[in-house]
């Protein structure tokens, strides 16, 4: 009985695993009505022998919830509107985040960006954005990478050029461990050779 | 004297009310659009003047003014509730603090943050037999660039004339202009109405088929926009009745003012019309 439900499980988990790896839609990522659709009702428990499976290497099943964060008790119609994605579980180092096509430019820009959009509710001018960014970077760059976050989904913009946080944002970045990063640092520390 | 004077102070004070008004939609606005402090706008003192001025308003457009003062004055409490709901979670940051250790870190610093931070998603772009099939098959189906970006051969055209009437007969031109269709409609109405002044509209309107009777519909709709004619409605009656202008009345009389009404012309009003027609005959 026991081997049967552990089969069971098994087959599920890869069928799990399938779905979240490749891409299925133009955004990566699974609706939790997918989920339910292709796994069965039971598919938190899935998603859950999946996620422990993964923690061994270095990945986690992320849930993003649709609005508002979803509280202690989740509700399975707050799970089948959520989003899973697969998550790294640990971070990149500056290195590999270079092997994977990162300027270090881009991604200091990327942070300074996430964090002034957090520090001002989740909402700030464009214009404000770029001027904080043309501080640093050239202008032709600033106006290229602010258009690229858009496109990869980190951020969004509305008609009035309001930049908001994009789906990939709330889906890749600890926004708390950001700003309480950020807030902690002191003094700057160069040793980083990338 | 008096009663003069007191018709212009009431005059100046609807006017002052106004302008009291647009400067609290054009501060909420400020607040909305730039993400301002919501907090710089003051809600007891606005509603104050929204009270003050509440009893001059008599028109339309003022009721509207006052209207549009209150939903924009809502949402600028919405962003305080937000702004409170924020500051009490702990993603609150200063952001003048932030600006500043921003401007402290190097790019480096930056970077080493982030990424302990950042959790990038895995994903995989793959390719199955099935897309390699069907990628196989638009390739073979696929016309080679010599052929599809071969000239077109232009062939040779002989010019000729070609008179109205013929272009009439092709449906390239309408027999008669849109202005002329729409006096002879005018006539017509002039001409039902001779003896009883007014006609129900479904009466004018209504014709042998349904195409006819939206066409009809639609020359009405021109004929009372373009002031060839007036519509009445009977909302008790539940009757509409249309009245040709012995001229064509270009703005409306003064306090007069314009109104849409939507008529539907649906097949079973229709239907329902023409029945109606032939239990009469």
């Amino acid at each position: 009985m026991r081997g049967k439900r552990k089969a069971y499980y098994a087959s599920k988990v890869k069928r799990a695993s399938h779905l979240l790896f490749y891409r299925r839609h133009k955004k990566p990522g699974v609706k939790g009505w997918e989920l339910r659709k292709n796994l069965g009702k039971d598919y938190p428990q899935v998603l859950k022998i999946l996620n422990d499976y993964l923690e061994r290497l270095d990945l986690q099943v992320k849930t993003v919830f649709e609005g508002e964060p979803a509280t202690e008790k989740t509700r399975p119609e707050q799970l089948d509107k959520a989003r899973f994605f697969i998550t790294l579980r640990g971070a990149l180092t500056p290195k590999e985040a270079k092997m994977v096509g990162w300027r270090i430019d881009d991604l200091a820009g990327l942070a300074v960006t996430i964090a002034y959009i957090i520090s001002r509710k989740g909402r700030a001018p464009r214009k404000e954005v770029e001027e904080i960014l043309r501080e640093k970077l050239p202008k032709w760059r600033v106006d290229l990478n602010l258009d690229r976050y858009i496109r990869y989904g980190y951020l969004s913009q509305d008609e009035k050029e309001q930049l908001y946080l994009g789906w990939r944002t709330r889906a890749e970045v600890d926004q708390k461990a950001l700003m309480d990063l950020l807030l902690g640092t002191e003094k700057p520390q160069s040793s980083v050779n990338v | 004297m008096t009663e003069k004077t007191a018709r212009i102070s009431k005059r100046q004070k609807i006017k002052i009310g106004r302008e009291r008004l647009q400067q609290i939609i054009e501060l909420c606005r400020a607040v909305e659009e730039r993400g301002l402090d919501p907090f710089l706008v003051d809600v007891d003192d606005i509603i104050a003047v929204v009270r003050k001025y509440f009893p001059e308003w008599e028109n339309l457009e003022d009721l509207c003014l006052d209207a549009e003062t209150i939903h924009r004055l809502a949402s600028v409490i919405k962003l305080q509730s937000e702004w409170v709901k924020h500051r009490s979670t702990s993603l609150y940051t200063d952001p003048f603090l932030l600006e500043e250790k921003i401007r402290k870190l190097n790019k480096e610093a930056l970077v080493e943050i982030f990424l302990k931070a950042w959790h990038p998603i895995v994903e995989l772009e793959q390719i199955s037999l099935h897309s390699l099939k069907n990628a196989f098959s638009y390739w073979q189906s696929l016309v080679p660039l010599s052929e599809r970006w071969q000239e077109a051969v232009q062939e040779e055209t002989i010019t000729g004339t070609v008179s109205r009437e013929e272009l009439v007969k092709e449906h390239i031109l309408a027999d008669e202009t849109f202005a002329e269709q729409l006096e002879s409609f005018w006539e017509e109405l002039k001409l039902q109405t001779a003896e009883k002044v007014k006609i129900k509209y479904w009466d004018f309107v209504g014709a042998e088929s349904y195409e006819e009777t939206v066409h009809r519909a639609y020359m009405t709709s021109f004929l009372v926009t373009y002031g060839y004619a007036t519509l009445e409605v009977h909302p008790l009656e539940e009757e509409i009745y249309i009245k040709p202008n012995q001229k064509p009345i270009s703005k409306p009389k003064s306090k007069e003012q314009l109104i849409s009404i939507p008529i539907p012309i649906n097949y079973e009003e229709w239907s329902k019309w023409r029945k109606g027609e032939q239990d009469e005959r």
